[in-house]
């Protein structure tokens, strides 16, 4: 049953760039391996070739003691090799069911074999714990369910290598919790699982050891118990991240409110929210997923419909019928979703820089010179990693793409700034440069609102955490009353 | 993660960047080429009197396919660009000569005047129509436009009854030189091509609004999110389209004098066909309005040269002009 996996000196190039420089270990069969390293360290790369997405350039791949070259990844899916993408692969027009069974239909005769397929899809989304019809179309779904159709997907497969590529960046703590449940069944069942994430708490819990890489090369392979978070972080990085967090700055009792929302209803999504945020204060806004805390965000600033709600802004009330109106009135959203939502992937770094100012910047005509030394400004403030400054924004890596979106949203000078998981998908190197940010902005006077899955960062970057539960404000917690027990608690609505 | 690390140290590539250079000039290479061909084909073809006539000719589809530049660029599309010219040609006709036969007519400059102010009136509020069905109406442009391509058309067939509209004989005469003059020796429809497709290009790649339209091409929802406003930016293109068919039009009616139910047919596929070939992709983005001009330019040259020379059939003019637009889009593709 169990998949022994051996890279000898894999090397991997992209046109001129090398990207892999003979990464040379071996997985052991029946063992839950954490794949760690920085964005850019090549893991993806790695098990794309793996998974037969890729091919190397150079070395060999060597399978049960056999070597093995996948033309693509239906053969290495007939081995059970099976790879679960960080951006998903999903047909949204077709149904749950149709996407499981996508490329492998059963069928009766010459016909598809419908009842076969919903029968098992249901099974398949039981065993992940997903409650849809097989039915509902993928499209219906939101972020975390999609997840969990791809890894149905891939049970589906009958794996016997199965890659996880940052599973849970998507899913809520319940759902995370079912995940690692499924994880361990399967290691039962001899399913060899490399599990790549950023959150170094998961690797600690969950691997049996982790594989570190760094700028295309293997650098160790420990047992997870031998190694503490703080030395996965080192090895990572290749320097000493000591503390990701700086110390809080009080805010002063005097700072103005900038930003104060009262009574917002969101149809299907927010009761009743209220709360404020003062000039110098980072709010932080806890939940699981589907709580509402993108909607009640995306309401304010005019992407969704309201039913009822008033919006302050510096003492002033504001009506606000689209982000447009959010600007002028110096608040602006990040959304969680960078690339569907955030950057435009296919345009260049000043474009993208530019787009929310080019008509205040504009007299009347589009000052080129001028956009280009704005993206110098912003490479160089916000530390902005970048190759060739007239690429496209995809080839950036992710935590430099939300450096862009950061530098883009912050471009109209807003007073007040929503970010939505501001460090979804990025590594801890830069993750360290986006909080420093964080602090810089509300250091400046402004008022800042962090979403976040992410536990530890409300608690190590906000003053103050609002949960929500259900679309309505389960609690509103201070600076001494915020750890992950309390926020759980309440993000849960077990608290007591 | 990406294809390309973000290290400094590596090399700029220089490989891709010139070939991403030349990738744009495939329309203009392809011009080039057949030009080269026409001339050693007919000493007639590398003349400037043919050159005007072929420039002249391209004028109307290429002003049209310039304002089809912006719709397809913001992800659009309108098929109903001939059936509209052929409308407003017949609106434009019937209202003049209705002005004419009145009791204390105005005089003949000032029907020309009327005539070419209810052209662009009509045709940009088409366009805002079309716009405002497609945004706030929420259906797609595809079939709004097929819906419009038919009711305009019809509408032109039911007042002309089937046959022709002829404008009055003396206005005619007034009206002629619009197409039939020159401007130191260059004809005015040249010149209206000419400055549409500056203003076109300027638009596209000088102002905020150009710019907002790529946008939205690229990533409707990116855009909004950044606080453009997409439902004004693509009623806009919408509207400009109408302007541009309003102006070929004004072009077009001093040619013959008369409109017809043939009027104008087959104008959106060749307009189309222009904006595809010029480099702009039919699922919107990167617009380029100078690709524009050579692809109108282009697909007139095959029927020139095919006319002047003997050697292919001018019968088989669409079937070259078919040829070179697969080909040209062959060499254009992008990867997968």
């Amino acid at each position: 049953m169990s998949l022994s996996v051996r890279f000898q000196h894999i090397v991997k190039e992209f046109g001129p760039v090398r990207v892999l420089h003979g990464v040379d270990f071996a997985l052991q069969a029946g063992r839950v391996v954490g794949l760690l390293g920085e964005n850019g360290a090549g893991k993806s790369t790695l098990m794309k070739i793996l998974a037969g997405y890729e091919q190397p350039t150079g070395g060999q791949l060597v399978v049960d003691g056999e070597e093995r070259r996948f033309a693509d990844a239906r053969a290495a899916e007939a081995l059970g090799i099976t790879l679960i993408h960080q951006e998903f692969n999903l047909a949204e027009h077709l149904t749950v069911a149709q996407n499981i069974f996508l490329g492998h239909e059963k069928t009766r005769g010459l016909f598809l074999d419908r009842r076969a397929m919903a029968r098992e899809a249901a099974h398949y989304l039981d065993e992940v714990g997903l409650a849809v019809d097989p039915d509902t179309p993928v499209a219906d779904l939101i972020v975390a369910e999609k997840q969990l159709v791809e890894i149905a997907r891939a049970l589906s497969r009958k794996a016997r290598l199965l890659i996880m590529d940052e599973p849970t960046a998507t899913l809520s703590p319940g759902e995370t919790g079912r995940l690692f449940a499924l994880m361990a069944r399967l290691k039962a069942q001899g399913v060899t699982i490399v599990y790549i994430s950023h959150k170094l708490d998961e690797m600690e819990a969950q691997t049996d050891e982790v594989v570190v890489m760094r700028d295309g090369k293997f650098v160790a392979r420990l047992d997870t118990a031998d190694v503490s978070r703080q030395q996965m972080a080192n090895l990572m990085v290749g320097r000493d991240v000591s503390d990701m967090f700086q110390p809080k700055s009080a805010v002063p009792p005097e700072a103005p409110v900038r930003l104060r929302v009262a009574d917002l209803t969101v149809p299907g999504w927010v009761q009743d929210l209220a709360f404020d945020v003062r000039a110098g204060e980072i709010l932080g806004f806890a939940g699981l997923v589907g709580a509402g805390r993108t909607e009640a965000f995306e309401a304010i600033v005019g992407l969704r419909q309201r039913s009822a709600g008033t919006v302050a802004i510096d003492g002033r009330d504001v009506r606000i019928a689209g982000p447009r109106d959010a600007m002028r009135h110096g608040l602006t959203y990040l959304s969680e979703d960078r690339k569907g939502k955030g950057l435009h992937m296919d345009l260049g770094l000043r474009e993208n820089l530019t787009m929310m100012t080019l008509e205040r910047d504009s007299r009347p005509w589009v000052d080129v010179k001028a956009g280009r030394a704005a993206l110098d400004g912003a490479i160089a403030d916000f530390g902005i990693r970048v190759r060739d400054p007239d690429c496209p924004a995809r080839s950036l890596s992710g935590g430099n793409q939300q450096k862009l979106a950061l530098a883009k949203f912050l471009r109209p000078g807003p007073g007040v700034i929503v970010l939505d998981e501001p460090t979804r998908g990025v590594d801890v190197g830069a993750k360290r440069d986006i909080y420093a940010l964080i602090h810089r902005l509300a250091a400046e006077g402004r008022a800042v609102v962090v979403i976040s899955s992410e536990l530890i960062e409300l608690i190590g970057l906000c003053h103050r955490v609002a949960v929500l539960h259900g679309g309505r404000l389960q609690a509103l917690l201070g600076p001494d009353q915020l750890s992950e027990e309390t926020l759980i608690a309440h993000a849960t609505a077990t608290h007591h | 993660m990406q294809p390309q690390p973000t290290t400094d140290s590596t090399p700029v590539p220089a490989l891709p960047a010139l070939r991403k250079r030349l990738k744009g000039l495939g329309p203009v290479v392809a011009l080039a080429l057949l030009c080269i061909a026409g001339a050693a084909l007919n000493s007639d073809f590398a003349t400037f009197d043919n050159l005007m006539n072929v420039l002249t000719r391209t004028a109307f589809i290429g002003i049209i396919a310039v304002g089809m530049t912006f719709v397809i660029a913001a992800g659009g599309i309108d098929l109903s660009v001939g059936s509209l010219a052929a409308l407003i040609a017949g609106v434009m006709i019937v209202a003049m000569n209705a002005l004419v036969t009145g009791p204390n007519a105005p005089s003949g400059l000032a029907i020309v005047m009327l005539g070419i102010a209810l052209a662009l009136g009509f045709g940009a509020l088409s366009g805002t129509v079309h716009g405002l069905l497609i945004t706030h109406g929420r259906i797609e442009p595809f079939i709004v436009t097929l819906g419009t391509l038919g009711i305009f058309r019809a509408v032109l067939t039911w007042l002309s009854d089937g046959g022709a509209l002829t404008l009055d004989f003396n206005l005619s005469e007034l009206y002629s030189p619009v197409y039939y003059h020159s401007i130191v020796g260059v004809p005015v429809p040249v010149w209206v091509f000419a400055l549409v497709a500056i203003a076109g290009a300027v638009i596209l790649n000088r102002t905020p609004y150009g710019q907002h339209v790529q946008a939205i091409g690229s990533n409707e929802q990116v855009a909004r999110y950044a606080s453009i406003r997409v439902d004004r930016v693509k009623v806009l293109t919408y509207l400009l389209l109408g302007v541009c068919v309003a102006i070929a039009t004004i072009l077009y009616v001093p040619r013959l004098g008369s409109a017809t139910p043939t009027t104008g047919i087959l104008w959106e596929l060749e307009a189309i066909a222009a904006v595809v070939v010029g480099g702009t992709s039919l699922k919107g983005g990167a617009g380029r309005i100078f690709g524009t001009v050579i692809g109108a330019v282009l697909l007139s040259v095959i029927g020139n040269i095919l006319n002047l020379t003997s050697i292919i059939s001018v019968h088989l003019n669409a079937a070259v002009q078919g040829v070179v637009i697969v080909t040209v889009a062959y060499l254009q593709r992008g990867r997968r």
